[in-house]
């Protein structure tokens, strides 16, 4: 739409331009890391989400499924390039938004019922599924997916869905503050209304069974489409559906397995998306001070501290995340580095990371039906027995020994501890 | 003129070194198991204690017994990229039921090469030079040397020089086409060249080991000639698996003996309610007891062409025997196409209810129905098991009483006790020596 010599600018066209350019570039988002099908292979799914991009400033909404509409209110143009918290309002519990804002800082899965306002200003009960998509090469975090499930009253489930808070649209409207403002807390202020008290001084509505699972399943399927229509190989991702967004509990007689095991290490999940340690030896324990209470669900990235290599990490994800390829490479990666205890005081450490299948075959995990990383350390500073063999083969010993256990219980199918 | 029964199969890779077998080898440049680099070479040693008594289930646990240090340098070697496949992305499941078969997804074991002729009715055949053996097997191959520390304790060394004094040495090498984590190869004397046949003192050390793992879930297994042995050179074969085998959860019914004959402390059972028939030995006043007997039945067997597998378990507690015929069966075109097409070569780990498949169908479809269908197949006859039996009892200096037989599973068999009958002229899959 070129302006070829005419005299005067022509302003909706141009403001539609710039929307045009705007909207690609946020499109970009997507199509740079897949291919250009995703956006349709996403907007086949139901439900109502987004895909926002922490790497572009203001952390952006670069995606907003058709689902959303009937849910907020929202036309998906109306909240392109915006933040996601132009959902919040006056009422939206603080500590919730601030366990949202530490999930998206420490790139954790995260789910909260919380209380989101629509276009029109009223007030709805959500349960919001929040979880980080990652690079599989690098670690980083290409997206954050944020799914909305609408919470019906307790009082009312099996009938209306958020039929209570229906508010005057009108003046609703008329309250509306511009786009720059982080959240319509002005526009609440100012309106009375006693729907919306009521909301407030409510108790965050408990959602039920299903809405969660709706929740994990949408969630899964975003994920599923990235997968099939991503640029870059062997993309980490949730396939598995946890009951919880906890992490899982091992079996006992895993849980006996490892205990007899004497070197330092964690075995991290790996099909929750950030890898969360759900076992930690003794030794280890002893080698960093966390207590298991400190460590279990918090990723390994916990050890590192300002003399922790760059260079060497990635060494180790980009080794670490090869396994996802099928390919028999030999995995030495052997990595040197200085990690940081609890109390603060650093050691130099030899660590080796290594993937733990889970031959089960019964839960559909990524192609290489990894289940758990084992990260063996040994703190180069202390004296130890090897036993005759050298410090990294007797490092090995620990991932023989998981490997054998997690290999016996995966057959009689006593890995995990049953969920409810 | 003789006739020679031989059956066409994909022999399994156990070494990275097996398809070059039939090269030239114009010196050894490499570091291998033969005369030309092994006496020179340093290899780990893991020295066993004398004194079986001594060894205890906490002694398995800890952290430099020998099934730690064999999966410890096992997992190295893994990491060194020297197997065809990661044995652990293999599906495994217990199958539901009874006796709880263990089948495994193994799509990567068999290759996609040319069968070889097998020849199936010689249990003992002339050690070949010309084709593969364990002597040419890289070092790097081999976990360590597995030699009798005549002392009170175990004790391992990275590195050792080859201690061939009196004998050459005996070695511990990966299976690189493992059915199991873990999976290795025991060569006795592997300088000695012996063929793949039974002696007292080979089996001996296998059992040894067996003690020496202290671990009911490390076994050793053997199969002879005839009976789906790859390689016509003295091995067994190991692995670790923590789940019972169905073999080893079958009913026994104990086979009464002689006052004389129970003197060594050994007692003989026989399986009942298995799909293959076999015998098992347990006890003796020593390990040396033991090893002796089952040596000897073993060898009356090879001697006799009648192709068999051994499997020991439960720490070298228990032996199971079993001849088998399967092989033979095939090279006679008795075995159904349905159950060829399998390509199970039902040898000792299957025969003991770990099954190794390679269709996909067959491992979802696996029941422990099919898994006992396949297995009668190899099995010998109730008739001619008794037989063979009586010879094995002859051979081994076991003598049967008279007393009524002691059944150790509430199972209501009548066994009328026979008086083993002399040596007469063979029939059927055995030739006259």
């Amino acid at each position: 739409m070129a302006s070829s010599g005419a005299a005067e600018a022509d302003p909706p066209g141009e403001r539609e331009r710039e929307q045009e350019q705007e909207r690609r570039r946020l499109a970009a988002s997507l199509t740079a890391r897949y291919s250009d099908w995703v956006l349709e292979a996403l907007d086949e799914l139901p439900g109502s989400f987004l895909l926002t991009d922490p790497a572009l400033a203001g952390h952006p909404i670069v995606y907003a499924s058709r689902g959303l509409t009937a849910l907020t209110g929202y036309a998906r143009r109306d909240v392109l390039g915006r933040n996601a918290r132009l959902f919040q309002g006056a009422a939206t519990a603080r500590a919730a938004v601030a366990g949202v804002r530490e999930a998206v800082r420490a790139h954790r899965t995260h789910q909260v019922p919380i209380l989101n306002y629509r276009r029109d200003g009223s007030p709805h009960w959500v349960l919001l599924h929040l979880a980080p998509v990652f690079h599989a090469r690098d670690g980083s975090v290409l997206h954050f997916l944020a799914v909305q499930v609408p919470i019906a009253d307790a009082k009312r489930r099996g009938g209306a869905a958020a039929a209570g808070a229906v508010l005057l649209a009108a003046c609703r409207e008329e309250a509306r503050v511009e786009e720059d403002f982080p959240c319509a807390a002005h526009a609440g202020k100012a309106f009375v209304d006693m729907d919306k008290r009521g909301l407030e001084a409510e108790e965050p509505r408990v959602p039920s069974d299903s809405e969660k699972e709706m929740a994990i399943n949408t969630a899964d399927s975003i994920v599923s489409a990235l997968n099939r229509y991503s640029k870059l190989t062997g993309l980490v991702v949730s396939r598995k559906r946890c009951d919880s967004v906890g992490i899982p509990a091992l079996s006992s007689s895993l849980n006996l397995s490892l205990g007899r095991i004497k070197q330092s290490f964690v075995l991290t999940y790996s099909c929750l998306p950030d890898m969360p340690i759900i076992y930690a030896s003794e030794a280890f324990i002893s080698l960093t001070g966390y207590s298991r209470e400190d460590i279990l669900g918090r990723n390994c990235r916990v050890l590192n501290g300002p003399d922790t290599s760059l260079e060497v990490l990635e060494e180790v994800r980009t080794g670490f995340y090869s396994f996802f390829s099928l390919s028999k490479e030999p995995d030495r990666s052997f990595v040197a580095s200085t990690f940081i205890r609890k109390d603060g005081s650093s050691f130099h450490d030899l660590l080796h990371v290594s993937p733990i299948r889970d031959a089960s075959g019964k839960v559909r995990l990524h192609l290489s039906q990894v289940a758990f990383h084992i990260w063996v350390h040994l703190d180069m500073g202390a004296k130890h027995d090897f036993n005759g063999l050298t410090p990294e083969v007797w490092q090995l010993g620990a991932v023989a020994a998981v490997r054998v256990a997690v290999r016996g219980l995966s057959a009689s199918g006593s890995l995990l501890r049953p969920s409810q | 003129m003789e006739m020679k029964l031989t059956i066409k199969r994909v022999p399994t890779v156990v070494s990275n070194y097996q398809d070059d077998a039939d090269k030239p080898r114009a010196g050894c440049g490499r570091n291998c198991l033969g005369d030309c680099c092994l006496p020179a070479s340093k290899l780990p040693l893991y020295a066993f204690k004398a004194n079986p008594a001594k060894r205890s289930q906490e002694d398995a646990a800890s952290t430099n017994s020998l099934v730690n240090i064999l999966l410890t340098e096992w997992e190295d070697r893994m990491a060194r990229g020297l197997f065809r496949y990661d044995v652990t992305a293999c599906e495994t499941k217990v199958i539901p039921g009874n006796l709880g078969f263990v089948a495994q997804l193994n799509e990567g074991r068999h290759l996609k090469k040319r069968p070889t002729e097998f020849r199936v009715d010689r249990a003992l055949q002339p050690f070949d030079p010309a084709k593969f053996n364990f002597t040419k097997v890289g070092q790097e191959e081999v976990l360590f040397q597995f030699e009798n520390g005549a002392g009170e304790d175990s004790y391992f060394l990275n590195s050792a020089p080859i201690t061939a004094v009196d004998h050459a040495p005996n070695v511990v090498a990966i299976n690189v086409s493992p059915i199991e984590y873990g999976h290795v190869l025991l060569i006795p004397r592997v300088l000695d060249r012996l063929p793949q046949r039974i002696d007292p003192e080979s089996f001996l050390l296998a059992l040894q080991m067996a003690a020496e793992a202290a671990s009911p879930y490390f076994r050793l297994g053997y199969n002879s000639l005839g009976a789906f042995a790859t390689i016509n050179h003295l091995h067994f074969q190991a692995y670790y698996l923590s789940v019972p085998f169905p073999v080893e959860k079958a009913a026994t019914h104990k086979i009464p003996l002689s006052e004389e004959t129970m003197k060594c402390g050994v007692t003989v059972s026989k399986l009942i309610n298995y799909p293959v028939r076999g015998l098992v030995f347990e006890g003796g006043n020593t390990l040396n007891d033991l090893a002796n007997v089952v040596s000897s039945a073993c060898i009356w067997l090879q001697d006799n062409n009648v192709p068999y597998n051994v499997l020991i378990s439960d720490c070298g507690k228990r032996i199971f025997l079993f001849p088998q015929c399967y092989a033979e069966k095939q090279a006679l075109g008795e075995v159904s196409q349905e159950l060829l097409d399998t390509q199970v070569n039902p040898a000792v780990w299957e025969i003991s209810g770990h099954i190794v498949l390679k269709r996909r169908n067959d491992y979802e479809e696996a029941s422990e129905t099919s898994a006992w269908k396949l297995l009668a197949e190899v099995s010998l006859s109730e008739e001619r098991f008794e037989e063979v039996k009586a010879y094995i009892f002859s051979a081994a200096g076991l003598v049967q009483s008279d007393e009524e037989e002691v059944v150790s599973e509430g199972e209501d068999t009548t066994y009328a006790p026979a008086p083993v009958a002399p040596l007469r002229v063979a029939e059927g899959c055995l030739v006259l020596q």
